[in-house]
Parts: structure tokens; sequence; C-alpha cells
């Protein structure tokens, strides 16, 4: 058997997490090549439904990843973002599935290292949890 | 159907060693929509630019897409590109393939040419639902305001005055100056401050364009760069102004210690500022111990307030001047910069003591009848010694002030861990935040020397001027809008905005969102918020997004590439 690579997908603010992402680059930080970014400009703007959209059609496992709270851009958006991902969390959990599936978490323009660890993880946990069982029933 | 080119660039080395870019080239080929790949050495240089150009004009294309480095630095370079060649600007959509595949997979060539081809299907879905937009424009109120009368404030609004801008200045002490009225002489030189400040507030008070607000607090700022409205709480009235740009000058305090090294037990015992105002009174010195670091650089405040030193330096040479003897206790001299390492070695020269303490091992003052004594553990000489005193002066941090939370709030503008205002970019913006037509200088944003803080000021006033010389103001196309068939008008993007930018109005006999796009700084948090997909973000709609989804599950599920 062939080892299990997951599919990641990863929304990244522009102004800290994508930042941060970009300094990990800059520093070529190593990290399993799973991740694929999106960027938007803010966390606060990532619909739940993207989210649920991704793992019901058997992405693997999604990132969400704003600036630290009290560091947003724009104020107080991450305040929504960590209110809305535990939702999305609960919802994984009582379809039956893993809600490890989907992490939110804080990484600043400042933190490439950050950015790795996260990635390196998030990735190794969702390995560790095997193929998305929706990949064969994409609803 | 849209026209996309796709262009890949191999960086010179930095992305081809790794990622097969023709490869990357001939799966772009056949994506939908694109009408032609191709691949440049360096995208970004003149010769790259221009054969994008060509290749738009021949191919008639009407989106393009560049797969390259990072947005943040290069989008503009890339935007003005396409508008050169008759394509409009919104039309470009960037794709990361260097910080975020070839530099972080340097090992694995393979795997990361097929996440290449993903990250760039993914681009092109989403490109091919661009639309072209129109940024807007709005006029600008040729008035700005300083929050804060220090030395920043003042300094800003003199520029700002001199440059032919009214300017308002909001102090909410009854006088000028700031901390600037307590400080003796300023460092490197000892020039007098108060020459120094009376010279700006001649400046200021002689001017007919500024206009001096004492004992005035900001009490509410609505609005957005060129027409903020603000309102004044100006010795108990109210009063209300409009501003094109805003500086926040507001300043820092100096940390008081609480009972550290005796303070406020022991005679003689004082912080650098009542140090300050000692000299200030032409109070004799005699002998001064000054101990650096006195609540900074530990846990709970661990950053450096970076003007302590040179102050100690500039202070312990005024003392030994004066005939008395200087001994700084520190746990580095933090005096980088040509002019302050000259400073320290001219204070070491003229016998200035210097002893080095660790954090876990602080000196401990008591008096005794000849005087203050200071034991200090020395790490030089690895023994402890006993140093009599007339006065012990601590060097406390600039700290941030407790209103700043206020003023930040008001200006919805962050502040960091500290409480110090946080610009919008370390290097690329380091005057600006990120909301526009807000500026921030001195030590309000970081412990700054005299002349740092004038530096500041004076960037902070050519910045605010720029756009009330213009007159207008150009706002970016990423703003949101609601779609109005599909509102409801329930009202949760208007709770959600962070700048207050939506309401609810009537819209043949319904309620509906209305987004007021000068007011917009589009960070999407509506969309999110919204139970009807009725908001959009322009560049970021649902639809695009979920393109891009789409497109990864296409290319990372459903076909091996």
């Amino acid at each position: 058997m062939t080892e299990f690579k997951p599919t990641i997908l990863a929304f990244c603010c522009n102004w800290c997490s994508y930042a941060g992402a970009d300094l990990a680059g800059v520093s070529r930080l190593q990290m399993p090549p799973n991740v694929h970014v999106v960027r938007v400009m803010c966390s606060a703007s990532v619909k739940p439904e993207y989210v649920m959209k991704a793992i019901s059609q058997g992405i693997d496992g999604v990132l969400v990843l704003g600036c630290h709270i009290g560091d947003c851009h724009y104020m107080t958006g991450n305040h929504r973002t960590a209110k809305r991902i535990p939702v999305v969390q609960k919802i994984l959990k009582d379809i039956g599935l893993d809600e490890k599936r989907v992490r939110l978490d804080w990484v600043s323009a400042a933190e490439g290292e950050k950015f790795q660890k996260v990635i390196v993880e998030f990735v190794g946990e969702v390995a560790k949890l095997g193929p998305n069982p929706l990949k064969e029933v994409r609803f | 159907m849209p026209r996309i080119g796709v262009f890949i660039c191999h960086c010179g080395h930095n992305i081809a060693s790794t990622v097969s870019v023709e490869d990357v080239v001939r799966f772009a080929s056949t994506l939908p929509g694109v009408v032609f790949a191709g691949h440049n050495l360096y995208s970004c240089s003149e010769d790259g630019l221009n054969s994008i150009m060509k290749s738009i004009e021949q191919n008639e294309l009407d989106r393009v897409v560049v797969a390259a480095c990072t947005p943040r630095t290069h989008e503009p370079l890339f935007r003005s590109m396409c508008e050169r060649a008759g394509v409009n600007k919104y039309l470009f959509e960037f794709v990361n393939i260097r910080e975020h595949c070839s530099w972080i997979h340097a090992k694995e060539p393979a795997d990361a040419t097929e996440k290449a081809k993903r990250l760039v299907a993914m681009g092109v879905s989403k490109a091919a639902l661009l639309e072209p937009q129109v940024e807007g424009e709005s006029n600008v109120t040729p008035t700005a305001l300083v929050i804060g009368g220090g030395l920043a404030g003042l300094t800003a609004t003199a520029s700002l005055a001199a440059q032919g801008i009214e300017t308002h200045l909001v102090e909410k002490e009854p006088r000028l100056g700031g901390r600037l009225n307590d400080i003796s002489t300023l460092a490197p030189y000892s020039e007098d401050a108060s020459t120094l400040l009376e010279q700006l507030v001649d400046e200021v008070m002689g001017s007919e364009m500024a206009h001096v607000h004492l004992d005035t607090k900001l009490q509410d700022v609505t609005g957005f760069v060129g027409s903020f409205n603000v309102v004044l709480n100006e010795a108990g009235k109210k009063k209300e102004l409009r501003a094109g740009a805003i500086i926040v000058a507001t300043g820092a305090l100096d940390f008081v210690p609480t009972g550290e090294y005796g303070y406020g037990d022991v005679a003689g015992v004082v912080t650098q500022i009542e140090f300050e105002k000692a000299l200030k009174r032409g109070e004799k010195p005699g002998r001064v111990v000054f101990i650096q670091c006195v609540g900074s650089r530990q846990p709970g405040r661990e950053y450096c307030s970076r003007i302590c030193c040179n102050t100690s330096l500039k202070n312990a040479l005024k003392v030994v001047e004066a005939g008395g003897t200087a001994t700084i206790v520190h746990r580095d001299i933090m005096s980088s910069g040509t002019v302050w390492e000259e400073l320290y070695r001219n204070a070491s020269e003229k016998g200035v003591q210097f002893i080095r303490y660790m954090l876990g091992d602080p000196p401990r003052i008591h008096r005794e009848a000849a005087g203050i004594v200071a034991e200090i553990y020395d790490e030089a000489l690895g023994e402890k010694i006993q140093i009599e005193t007339d006065r012990v002066v601590l060097a406390t941090p600039l700290i941030s002030r407790e209103d700043s939370a206020e003023v930040g709030k008001l200006l919805k503008v962050p502040r960091d861990k500290h409480g110090f205002f946080l610009e919008a970019h370390v290097k690329l913006r380091p005057i600006e935040f990120a909301t526009d037509g807000v500026f921030v200088c001195g030590c309000a944003r970081w412990p700054s020397s005299a002349k740092e803080t004038m530096s500041q000021a004076l960037g902070a006033a050519a910045k605010a001027a720029i756009p009330i010389k213009r007159g207008k103001v150009v706002i970016e196309a990423i703003t949101a809008w609601a779609d109005a068939d599909k509102c409801a008008g329930c009202g949760n993007c208007v709770a959600s905005c962070p700048y207050e930018a939506i309401e609810l109005v009537e819209h043949e006999g319904k309620k509906i969102a209305k987004v007021n796009e000068t007011q917009c700084k589009g960070c999407g948090t509506c969309v999110a918020a919204c139970p009807n997909d009725a908001m959009q973000q322009r560049g970021f709609t649902t639809r695009q997004l979920s393109a891009m989804i789409d497109s990864l599950v296409k290319h990372a599920l459903e076909e091996s590439l």
C-alpha cells in the first residue's frame, strides 16, 4: 500500500498568516507539499460553507489561519473566526467525522516558524486520521 | 468564454530548480479558458513584462494569471502591467509557487511540480470568474487633525501648517509639550529641551493654519480617509470638525516602579524623569548610581525601551562634568548607532563607571547614615561590591498610555501586546496604519529618541499631506456589495462590519443592506456573516472561492495529473 498523502486546503488572511507563510518560504523552512493556500483578506471572510464544501467533497483537511487575537488588521475580524470555526468543527463531529480535520490557528506575519510547525503538525494529524471517508461518497 | 493567459515564472533558479516549469506550462495550456501558456526567466524584469504584454496583445487575452512569487510584494507591478496592456487590473490573478511551493519543498521536486499545477489550476479557475472593476474616488476635506501636543504632535502640526494645510492640534493637558516639559537636555548633544519646545510652540501658535485645542479629548471619530467626522470635548464643551487625515501622536508614559530598589521608601531613589526635573531645576547631582532596565527586558515586559541607556549616558556625563561621580549599573548597554556609540565611548573616557548585573541578581539598595548604599553583584569580578551614593536613578522604560486603548478604538487602529500602536507594515509602511488616512509617529508607536520622533512626525505630516494635496482618494475595488435580490434584510452584515460601513435601506418595498464603499475596507467579514449568500466581496466572491475549491477537488482527488 502506498503512503497516504492527505490533500489539504488552507485559508490564510492577507495581513498575517499569508505573510507568515511567505516568511516561511523566504526562510526556506521545509514542509510537506500537501497544503494549498487560498488568500483571503481576513480569516473572518471564510464562510463556514467553504470549509463544509471542501470536506464534503473529500478534501482531507482544512486549515483556517488568521492574525493573533488583538492583532487583526480589521480590528475584531478574527474574533468572529474564533467563534465560527468551532461551530464547523462541532458540525463535523455531529455528522460522524473527526473534528480534527478542521483546524483554526493564529500565525503572525513574523511567525514563519509557527506556520511551518502548524503545517507539519496538521499534515501529520490528518495523515493519521486517514483519507476523508466522504471522498468515495461525495455529495 | 474568457481568454486566459498563464505565465509561469522561473524566477531564475528559485522556482525552476525545484518545479518543472515546462511541465506546469504544458498542464496550464490544457485548463479551461486558457488560450496561451508561457514562461519567463524573470517575469518581473522589463523583458518579462514586455513579453507578457506582447502576448496579451497577440492572443487577445482578457485574463492574466502569473504564477511566480507573492502578491504581497509584486501584485501592484503586474496589475499596472495589465493596465498598460489594456486589461483591467482587476482581471489579474497571482499564483504563489515560490514562497508557497518551490522554496518550501526544495527536496521534493516531483511533488512540488504537482502542487504547482494544482495551485495554477485553482488560480485559473478563479481568474475565469474575475470581473473588471472601477476604482471609486472620494473627495478630501483639506484639513488635518493631530492628536497629542508633545514633540511628535507639535512637529507634525508645524510641518502641516507650513505646507499651507489647516491643522487642528488636540492636547488633553492644559499646556503643550508633553514629556518634553520635564526633560532638561536631549541626548546625545545635550541641547536644551526647553529651547526646542519654545521654538516649536512659537511656530505652531504663530501660524494662521494651526489651531490648538488644549484641555481637549477625542470623543468620537467616524468616517474614512478624506472625510473623518471628529467630535472633541474641549474643556467640557462639545466641538465638531471634519478632517481629511489624522495623525496619532499621543506619546507614552514613564513606568513608575512599584517598590523596586526602595523606590518610594528610600529618599534619593528617583526615576530618570524625576532626575531630569531635578537637573532642570539646577540641582547639583553629586554621586549618582543609575540602574538600567528597571521594569523592562523581564518577563511581562520583555521589550527594550531603547532610549533609557542613551539618557543615562547623557545624564552620567552631566554628573561627571558637574564634579560628581556616575556609575551605570546595566544588563547590556544598548547605544547602537554612530552618535550613540560615541556617547558611550565619551562617557567611558570621562570616567563614568559601568557595572553589569544579571536579571536574576539585581542590585540591592538601602540607606545608611553616610548615604545610600548600592550592593551590586559585579558579574565581571565575580563578587559583591558596595557603592556609596547620594542618588539612585532608576531608568524605567516608556510604557504605553492607558488611554491609547480608547484612541485606538475610536480610530479603529490596532495596538501591539504592550499597548503601543501597530503600524501597517514594519518596513513598507512604518508610519501609517492599515486604516487609510491615519498615521502614527513618536513614542505612541514605540519608545523613540527626540530625533527619531521628529523624523517620524515629519514623515507622518508628509504622508498625511498626500491625500489632502491630491484632493481625491482612490478606493481599492475589493469592497463588498449586497445582491438586492438575495438580501433578506436580516442585518447580520450590519452588526458584523467593524467599520460601520453597512446600513439597511428601503429598496422596492423591502429593507436591504447597502455598503458605503468609501467606508468599506474590504475585509469580507460581512460575506461570511450573510446567511443568504447576498453579501459579496469584489475579487473574492463566493463563486470565485468555490471555483478554487472545486478545482482543488478536481485536480487533487479526481485526476492524477
